[in-house]
């Protein structure tokens, strides 16, 4: 194993967990900071926190906007189909993290789903990259930027599911270097049997995670300060009950 | 939804199609009486990116929506058949995300990492003059601010917001409409958007007072700067003019529940057009209403049927100009609280001419809370109430296709083109359900939607829901009146019936109209229902029977006849000349 090996599984983790952990966090940090002079929710359903935050985690759970036009709900299905996939697959990789020997339980039991959603997954991916090059209104406010992180997920996901059942590598080293980079003991690479289907996955996945603080994945966080969803009107802004008056 | 409201979403894509409508730009003398700091005229092109820039910047750390607005979009393309300017024009800037990547591209050039890295890989574009003149301000002001879009979007992006501050950057270099800066100019000078000066506005107040009277022989007043009242209600100020039944039916309801009301000179509009232009002039005009509030001593103020004035309220003013020492609310609410407690006397059945359907104004649907308070008015008001398709009312109502500033001539066609989904709607209804009155509670609508229908040929009227609830209204009085101008034309019709009559068939002549009408029935087969078709009072018969009035001594005399002879005796007026003296009595 050469030194870019040695860069991609000792180095470079850190680089990506600084990049990945601080960029998201500076992200979040600037919506949160910026004020709302006014509140503006898009009704109906917000006259309460209950009642927003039900809205929003509708938003986030089952794409509850997405779903109220009905030419949109092919794309309902993909995007949800994906986002739940990635998740599931994002699940069983804690197996790699979690446990000093044995993976705890509910990780074991997420391992089905999670190869599954694996298998899965790419066909919501073309689904989402194809609409793009297909309809003519997509195409035409689609960016760069958005072909390149489809492109870069179904790498992640290929490269992912050829080292699993092309180019298996030892799945207990795996877990090794993992737990070592966690407890910032670097890893002797002549001690471990990882090859080079695993490293391409490995170095994918950060170049992935170091993209997300910069880009437009991270709406993922966003949706959770959305005005027109977050602001809400307490009964106190405006009275109905002519008595007070 | 119907096989129409479907096709509306086949839409050819026709890039630049947009391009050529666009709005007349200020004048120095609106221009300088914003309350916004605004150059007097378009800033020379090599200052206008640094300006422009500074606004951005300010903008973005000032509002969470708009940072948070220009980070998250992905771009999947839910909101754009969701844009009616859209579904008309068929180009691409104009939906709700190409409208918006006009001005993210700018900002990820100019305040991103990744945009000052790796520019147009990530849509990353630099600003130009060319950018705001040809780009922004063409469509951003092809966005009516409807807010339909974040609906659909998977994360509320609300292209309102994104238009908002597209405007307020443009205002920084001097690109500001023509149509808006005139609107809220007047509003500093005469109190209302239209400007209609004090003089006017109360005349007109009073000529709608003596209309009441007429048909309603109740003495319903429409108080004008009372010095203390209440109440403070703010009409749309078109409701003096062109909607006097709207200002009429809310005069009565008024009138009916007792209220202790008043308008006000100084802020007798309820529009705020400073939604569409900038936070500080929205905040000017909302402070017009509040000082007046205050100096009444009104304990309550009530928004006429306007949808941005409802919005301008419902959401800003208790943020910008609060603690507010009142309470606020939509005449829609306080109406359907009156009825609800049963204050109003309706009968239902004097509606029975219309089928009403409702276009929900979209400020009051999705930004103001305001969606059973219409239904409920409506249904205490008429019994014939259909609704539209339910994908294009409530919280998903399209526009009409001028709000947003956008209402002026220059833009007709895109207006044309924008009102093109409600029309649809409507033509559903109207083609299914015999559908011939469109409530629209909203000014702008009221302007639009008319021209709209009669665009797209639908046979309907456009009117206010207070329109309705003047109609089925009675007030106190207002039945014996109504029974004393029934029986009084009764008289009249009677008078009328026993003059001689001819038949205009055969041009037989009868004693009276009755006998004329037997005729009718048994030599011509025509019913008596359709018996004034045929047969007419004899020419000058019925002024000769009807009672007259001597001029030079006001005796008055049973007929015609009995008063020429009068004159003739008592005033040595010859028969021939009688008419110069007697009258028919009025």
């Amino acid at each position: 194993m050469g030194v870019l090996a040695n860069f991609v599984v000792n180095v470079l983790p850190y680089i990506t967990f600084i990049v990945f952990v601080v960029g998201v966090i500076y992200r979040i940090a600037v919506w949160w900071s910026r004020p709302s002079p006014a509140p503006i929710p898009v009704f109906p359903g917000q006259r309460s926190v209950g009642s927003a935050i039900t809205r929003v985690l509708a938003d986030v759970v089952i794409f509850r906007s997405l779903w109220q036009f009905p030419g949109n709900r092919i794309l309902w299905l993909g995007a949800w189909v994906f986002h739940v996939s990635f998740l599931l697959i994002l699940l069983r990789h804690l197996r790699y993290f979690l446990g000093e020997e044995a993976v705890p339980g509910w990780v074991a039991a997420v391992q089905g789903l999670g190869i599954a959603a694996a298998l899965v997954i790419s066909i919501p991916l073309l689904y989402l990259l194809i609409r793009r090059i297909v309809h003519a209104d997509l195409k035409f406010i689609s960016t760069p930027a958005d072909y390149f992180v489809l492109l870069l997920i179904l790498s992640v996901v290929l490269s992912g599911l050829y080292a699993k059942y092309f180019a298996t590598p030892f799945v207990v080293d795996v877990k090794y270097v993992m737990r070592s980079l966690m407890a910032f003991q670097p890893v002797d690479l002549n001690t471990v049997s990882l090859n080079s289907a695993f490293l391409l996955h490995f170095f994918l996945v950060q170049v992935l995670a170091m993209y997300i603080p910069f880009s437009k994945v991270m709406h993922l966080g966003g949706i959770f300060f959305s005005p027109t969803r977050t602001h809400h009107f307490g009964g106190e802004a405006h009275t109905k009950k002519l008595e007070e008056a | 939804m119907g096989e129409q409201l479907e096709k509306i979403y086949d839409v050819e894509l026709k890039p630049g199609a947009g391009e050529g409508y666009v709005c007349n730009l200020t004048k120095p003398e609106f221009a300088e009486l914003m309350k916004t700091n605004i150059p007097k005229e378009p800033l020379p092109d090599e200052q206008m990116v640094e300006v422009a820039l500074k606004r951005l910047d300010e903008l973005r750390k000032e509002r969470k929506s708009i940072q948070l607005y220009l980070d998250i979009c992905v771009r999947c393309g839910a909101c754009i058949k969701q844009c009616h300017y859209f579904i008309g024009t068929g180009d691409p800037k104009n939906t709700p995300v190409g409208r918006a990547e006009l001005l993210r591209k700018v900002y990820r050039a100019h305040f991103t990492i990744s945009g000052k890295l790796f520019g147009k890989l990530v849509g990353a574009e630099k600003l130009t003059p060319e950018i705001l003149k040809n780009e922004w301000y063409k469509y951003f002001y092809q966005c009516s601010e409807c807010r339909r879009c974040s609906v659909f979007c998977p994360y509320g992006i609300d292209q309102a917001e994104i238009t908002m501050a597209g405007r307020e950057v443009l205002n920084s270099v001097g690109l500001a409409t023509k149509y808006i800066t005139q609107v809220i100019s007047q509003v500093y000078k005469h109190g209302n958007n239209l400007g209609i000066p004090e003089p006017a506005f109360k005349y007109n107040c009073q000529f709608l007072e003596e209309e009441i009277k007429e048909t309603t022989g109740v003495d319903v007043k429409i108080p004008v700067d009372k010095e203390k009242a209440e109440i403070l209600y703010l009409p749309p100020s078109a409701d003096l003019f062109t909607n006097t039944d709207t200002m009429i039916g809310v005069a009565k309801v008024f009138h009916a529940v007792g209220a202790d009301w008043t308008m006000s000179t100084y802020a007798s509009e309820a529009a705020n057009f400073g939604l569409f232009f900038s936070y500080d002039d929205m905040k000017a005009i909302n402070l017009r209403v509040v000082e007046t509030a205050k100096k009444l001593g009104a304990k309550l103020v009530i928004f006429g049927e306007c949808g941005h004035a409802w919005r301008a309220a419902r959401q800003f003013m208790e943020a910008m100009n609060g603690p507010l020492p009142f309470k606020f609310m939509n005449i829609l609410e306080y109406t359907a609280e009156q009825i609800r407690k049963g204050k109003l006397k309706l009968d239902k059945s004097r509606n029975d001419d219309v089928v009403v359907t409702l276009h929900d104004p979209c400020n009051y649907a999705r930004a103001g809370d305001l969606i059973e308070e219409t239904r409920f008015v409506i249904q205490s008001v008429c019994n014939n109430f259909v609704e539209m398709d339910e994908s294009v009312t409530k919280v998903k109502t399209f526009c009409c296709g001028g709000g947003g500033g956008l209402l002026t001539e220059e833009i007709m066609e895109l207006r044309m083109k924008g009102g093109l989904p409600r029309a649809t709607a409507v033509k559903e209804v109207v083609e299914a359900h015999g559908v011939n009155y469109l409530a629209a509670p909203c000014a702008i609508d009221k302007a639009q939607l008319p021209l709209v229908m009669k665009h797209y040929d639908i046979p309907v009227q456009v009117g206010g829901i207070h329109d309705l609830v003047s109609k089925a209204l009675i007030l106190e009085g207002q039945e014996e009146f109504e029974a004393k101008k029934k029986a009084e034309e009764e008289a009249a019709k009677a008078a009328a019936a026993a003059v001689p009559a001819v038949c205009g068939l055969c041009d037989a002549e009868f004693a009276t109209m009755d006998e004329c009408c037997e005729h009718a029935e048994k030599d011509h087969k025509i019913s008596k229902e359709q018996c004034d078709m045929v047969c007419e009072a004899k020419e000058g018969a019925a002024a000769e029977a009807a009672p007259a009035v001597c001029g030079l001594c006001d005796a008055e005399f049973a007929t015609m006849d009995e008063c020429c002879e009068h004159a003739e005796k008592d005033h040595k007026i010859s028969k021939e000349q009688c008419d110069m003296v007697c009258e028919p009595k009025k």
